[in-house]
């Protein structure tokens, strides 16, 4: 869930009044969003680097808002106070317009070498805007929130800002050698090739996390303008000289990307959060794009949709009975424009371009409840009649378990993830032949492997608890994982008991009476000739241990190892 | 053995009032190991081990002894009562021995009364001991130089050489010539010395610490000649029931007394009923899944059929596309999820359903607008390690969509899932999610609450508020949280909402059937109940048995704290 943050202060001047932080953090959670965090500056620094580093810094109180994933347009201050703003029926939700300019359009020019890298781009303009310090910044964060979230770290889209007064186009979006690009980059002094650029940066503690995007690749993306000035290389940096300050007024915004879709959200949320501060409010000025096919797009779509829904449908979805006029009145007050129309049970609702989210009827449901207060929603017990049925084998895992505390074994829960070495080295066994799963992008070598057996967790777990009293008896009845190609996933789980008695002296009979317990807990009598069950032994690999196996029916197995002194008995509860 | 144990008197800081001490003093004892089957046997009925029975020992055994029955008859010529510290200097005993007799006549009811003091004295180290008698290093060097001097490296040999030595040269007694022939000499520069630290250890052996100054004394005690020790001792006075002649008493009644009908004349020791018992030797359930059984019930109780989940390994296409969500979404990242190398795919889907599931993802369908990108079958197939339960209520509403006509259905599950991210004290990257699911035709956002609060009922939590939230599968969806009372806020319990159109058509569930569901981690209200705050001291091989051993029941409805108190019978 990203968290935006903002000044107090600015937000409540925005908002047009003050909240305690309790009124603030109740409003914030009827409209879905979580006060996190009431802090400042200087507050965020001495947590992390200590209260020395902090002096000095701003101790202007931010609040830290946890905005849901899907509501791009709450990602920055002013779409925040848009939309609580609407919520609260202080404002309208303005019409976002894009008009053409009265000169020439900017073009963006897409060739075909773009097409195996990063294959699409859409532009627009913020003509004539006024920024001032507070504006800028929460511009940029904008974009930062962005990168991070819908954008995927810049992988899906990569958003590029610009002075358009600095730049003359047409522009064109290419691709190139990385030693054929060279360009001054953003904050640099002189200018470096794509290469050396990417050796800088591998250091670089914000851009190292984007280099592998293009890394490998034979050609990098490049955006020029008529002159050859390197307006970005996207997704990892632009060129210094189209850099945008707070004096800006007119600024060329670029989205490239893999996912079209996305770069089209992404440059609508920009330009609808900031054409507020245009001379012309929420008006942007279009761009042309031009695809290698020649197509000619123009952009940003700003496109608003029209849904129709049935008042009684969101009645029986939420569970509540209001006039189709409230209804359409809640969901006006959630930027989702709404009239009464037709039969009067028919409700159009307009989705505005900043809300993306709303890609089913059921999304606009939900905001008609939110609008509505879920808590005011009154409950009631579907009537569903239903009978309860366990599921087999946790109804034999439960009934055991009762039993083998009852025997005066103790419960121990271990992990289902451990490394190769604890169910093969350690147990004396070569890895290939446990048949056990592997990860394939474990941080540590604890999550190497699917457990094949309980039995490792069960003798950590003895060794973790050696100042215990002796003797120590433990079971567990968890499941462990093999490989089976006959499963649509190819493995399957095999329910295990698995227990362990750790004593001065090994105890063997101890383990034995309670296999023999066991058997007669599932009614299965000894003798193999009575179809009951048996004991054998056989060897084990490793050093010195015997290993017996019980027949018939249990593959399962006790085993004397020569230290520390434990004996141990596995079975497979499926079998039962 | 008893009587050591009770009479660590000298101590500092230890409580030395009755069956606390008795209790430590027995499972610290390494001849004593409370859990040892040995405990079991029938000769220790007989000889109870000390401070796990109720009925202590000590009376019988003790209360004649020889050290008892003087303190008895001296108190009884006493003028009021006497010290324990007195008397045991005055019979020339150890002090525990006369704390030991107390200790016995207490138990025997109204005999004794007793009184605690403590008072505050100056006592010798060993060093000081050693000096008082032999006098101080500095003092001894001096006097082991003979007037034509002695070598320094011999000097630094004797055992009080190197400290003597800077002392002795600091109190200008003694000088080093450095130009002697054959290495540093040392010689006397005075005649005599007075060993004044000598004289004050002396003092205070002979009791009399109290003539020495403050700053004296500290200067001792940094030479770690002194130390301070606080004595804990009874005064002993008449009780209501003061007798010098006790009989011994009874600990057991046997079948013999019985018989003979002795037990009518014969006195009873009374049980110590301040002592602990004897735990019996019992298996235990670990609590967290004692936890689990009882959220199992409360399903059972509801009326919800348990899902099948004994499948960790999942593919993502259950575990992420036939719950709508994106390809491209964060939690499919390698950051966050487990993916196998081994079996990397998952070979068998069902390809009719898949390609519904395409669809709907890439173009939309069933009233939706889609996601508007391109789907991958390969991505699909990539294994993993499921990362939530709600794979396994996918299954389970998939094939209740092949049973016709649609039969409404309640579904629960509690099973592992596993996640591969930054671990911390709350979080593990395998946990237990306790799921539930209910699918019949018309139910709504205010069922789905209703159905939340019988069940947080059944857990003891009342007080519960829904917060708008997002999940890429439901919608609807509603965060839960309930008002902590010992936080005095809000905190959230679980997640819920109705699973999106986009999920459930696609499977071929009916279009009026709406599935409500909700889910929640079982080890954060587990946590919150036993108090514990580190979830490894938890989950895991780490744990500490003991915590197992001593779990309460999981009573989840009822309320925590102290039983009312109730006389005693």
């Amino acid at each position: 869930m990203p968290t935006v943050s903002v000044k107090r202060d600015l937000l409540f001047r925005a908002l047009g009044r003050t909240y305690t932080d309790e009124e603030f953090d109740e409003l914030c959670f009827e409209f879905g969003l979580e006060l996190d965090e009431i802090t400042s500056e200087k507050e965020i620094i001495s947590k992390e680097q200590g209260n020395e580093k902090a002096h000095g810094a701003s101790d202007v109180v931010l609040y830290k808002i946890d905005v849901p994933a899907n509501r791009y347009d709450l990602l920055c201050l002013e779409g925040l106070v848009r939309g609580l703003q609407v919520f609260k029926e202080r404002i309208k939700t303005p019409m976002y317009k894009r008009v053409m300019p009265k000169g020439e359009v900017q073009k963006l020019i897409i060739t075909e070498e773009t097409a195996k890298i990063r294959p699409y781009a859409v532009a627009a303009v913020l003509r004539n805007i006024k920024f001032t310090k507070d504006r800028y910044d929460s511009f940029i964060e904008l974009q930062e929130k962005l990168h991070q979230n819908i954008c995927r770290k810049r992988a899906l889209v990569a958003i590029g800002t610009h002075d358009l007064d600095t730049l003359s186009g047409p522009f064109t979006y290419t691709a190139k050698k990385p030693s054929d690009i060279k360009f001054k980059p953003l904050n640099k002094s002189k200018e470096y090739t794509a290469c050396e650029l990417m050796n800088i940066y591998k250091t670089d503690n914000q851009l190292k996390h984007y280099l592998h995007i293009i890394e490998n690749k034979p050609l990098y993306p490049v955006i020029y303008d008529s002159n050859g000035v390197v307006l970005s290389m996207p997704p990892i940096i632009n060129g210094n000289h189209s850099k945008i300050t707070v004096n800006t007024k007119n600024v060329f915004i670029e989205c490239t990307g893999t996912d079209f879709t996305k770069a089209k959200i992404v440059l609508d949320v920009i330009v609808t959060m900031f054409s507020e501060y245009c001379e012309n409010q929420f008006t942007v000025e279009a761009a042309e794009v031009v695809f290698p096919n020649g197509k000619l797009h123009t952009f940003p779509e700003l496109a608003y949709r029209k849904e129709m829904v049935r008042a009684d449908l969101i009645n029986k979805k939420v569970g509540i009975r209001e006039t189709p006029e409230n209804l359409a009145k809640l969901l006006t007050r959630m930027c989702l424009k709404s009239e009464v129309i037709g039969d009067g049970n028919q409700i159009e609702v307009e989705i505005p371009p900043t809300r993306a989210d709303i890609i089913h009827a059921c999304d606009i449901i939900e905001d008609a409840a939110i609008a509505y207060g879920y808590n005011n929603i009154q409950m009631t017990l579907p009537k569903t009649y239903t009978i309860a049925n366990q599921f087999p084998l946790n109804k034999l895992t439960e009934l055991l378990r009762q039993d083998m505390a009852a025997a005066g074994f103790t419960e121990a829960l271990t992990f289902a993830l451990c490394s190769q070495e604890d169910i093969a080295d350690k147990l004396g066994m070569d890895i290939s032949a446990t048949k056990a799963v592997h990860i394939s992008n474990p941080k540590t070598a604890e999550f190497q492997v699917a457990r094949t057996t309980l039995l490792p967790g069960l003798l950590k777990t003895l060794a973790a608890n050696r100042k215990m009293p002796l003797p120590l008896k433990l079971f567990e009845i968890s499941d462990i994982v093999i490989k089976d190609s006959s499963r649509d996933v190819g493995a399957r789980n095999y329910r295990h008991l698995c227990a362990v008695y750790y004593n001065k002296n090994p105890g063997f009979e101890i383990i034995h009476g309670l296999l023999d317990r066991i058997m007669q807990l599932l009614d299965v009598p000894p003798g193999e000739k009575k179809g009951g069950y048996a004991i054998k032994a056989s060897e084990v690999s490793a050093g010195s241990s015997k290993k017996q196996q019980s027949s018939r029916k249990t593959p399962s197995a006790l085993l004397t190892m020569p230290k520390p002194l434990t004996v141990w008995i596995t079975i497979h509860c499926g079998k039962f | 053995m008893l009587f050591k144990l009770l009479g660590i008197f000298w101590d500092r800081g230890k409580d030395p009032d009755g069956s606390k001490d008795v209790t430590t003093g027995a499972v610290s004892d390494p001849g004593i190991e409370p859990r040892f089957p040995a405990l079991q046997t029938d000769s220790l009925l007989f000889e109870p081990p000390a401070g796990r029975d109720t009925r202590s020992a000590l009376g019988a055994t003790m209360a004649d002894g020889p050290v008892a029955e003087v303190l008895l008859r001296r108190l009884e010529a006493a003028d009021g009562g006497l010290d324990s510290a007195e008397l045991a200097t005055e019979l020339g005993v150890e002090h525990q021995s006369v704390v030991g007799a107390v200790k016995s006549l207490q138990a025997l009811g109204q005999i004794i009364e007793t009184e605690l003091r403590s008072t505050k004295r100056w006592e010798l180290t060993t060093e000081g001991e050693e000096i008082a008698q032999e006098g101080s290093h500095e003092a001894r060097v001096f006097r082991s130089i003979p007037p034509e001097g002695l070598p320094q490296s011999e000097l630094m040999r004797l055992p009080s050489g190197k400290v003597g030595f800077s002392k002795a040269m600091s109190n200008k007694w003694i000088r080093v010539d450095k130009s002697a022939a054959d290495g540093p000499r040392v010689f006397r520069v005075v005649d005599s010395v007075e060993d004044e630290v000598q004289r004050r250890l002396q003092l205070v052996r002979g009791g009399q610490a109290e003539k020495l100054g403050e700053k004296e004394r500290s200067e001792l005690r940094k030479r770690k000649l002194l130390t301070e020790v606080t004595l804990k001792t009874y005064w002993v006075s008449k009780g209501s029931a003061f007798s010098t002649s006790i009989s011994k008493q009874e600990t057991e009644l046997s079948p013999e007394m019985i018989s003979s009908g002795s037990w009518r004349d014969r006195p009873f020791k009374p049980y110590n009923f301040s002592a602990h018992g004897v735990l019996p030797d019992s298996g235990h359930l670990h609590p967290l899944l004692k936890v689990r059984s009882q959220f199992r019930q409360i399903f059972l109780e509801m009326g919800f059929t348990e899902m099948p989940t004994d499948n960790y390994i999942e593919s993502s296409f259950w575990n992420f596309d036939a719950l709508f969500q994106p390809q491209q979404h964060p939690a499919r990242d390698q950051h966050d999820t487990f993916f196998l190398r081994d079996p990397a795919q998952a070979q068998q889907l069902p390809m009719d359903y898949v390609h519904r599931v395409k669809r709907t993802h890439s173009q939309g369908g069933y009233g939706s607008q889609g996601y508007k990108y391109n789907w991958k079958l390969d991505e699909a197939r990539k294994n993993l390690l499921r990362t939530h339960t709600t794979a396994a209520s996918a299954r389970a509403l998939y094939r209740l969509a092949q049973k016709k006509p649609f039969t409404p259905a309640k579904y629960f599950s509690i099973d592992r899932v596993f996640r591969n991210e930054t671990l911390d004290a709350t979080h593990l990257a395998e946990f237990h999610q306790i799921e539930g699911v209910v699918a019949d035709h018309g139910l709504t956002l205010g069922h789905l609450m209703g159905v939340l609060r019988e069940f947080f009922t059944k857990l003891g939590i009342t007080q519960l508020r829904f917060k708008p939230a997002y999940n890429p599968y439901t919608e609807p969806s509603m965060e839960i949280f309930s008002y902590h009372q010992g936080l005095k806020k809000w905190v959230e319990v679980g997640n819920s909402g109705i699973f999106r159109p986009e999920m459930l058509l696609p499977m071929g569930l009916p279009e009026n059937v709406s599935v409500i569901a909700w889910g929640l981690s079982l080890e954060r209200p587990t946590m919150i109940k036993y108090g514990i705050n580190n979830i490894r001291e938890l989950v895991g091989h780490k744990v500490n048995l003991q915590m197992v051993y001593d779990s309460p029941l999981c009573r989840l409805d009822a309320e925590r704290g102290p039983p009312s108190t109730q006389e005693a019978a």
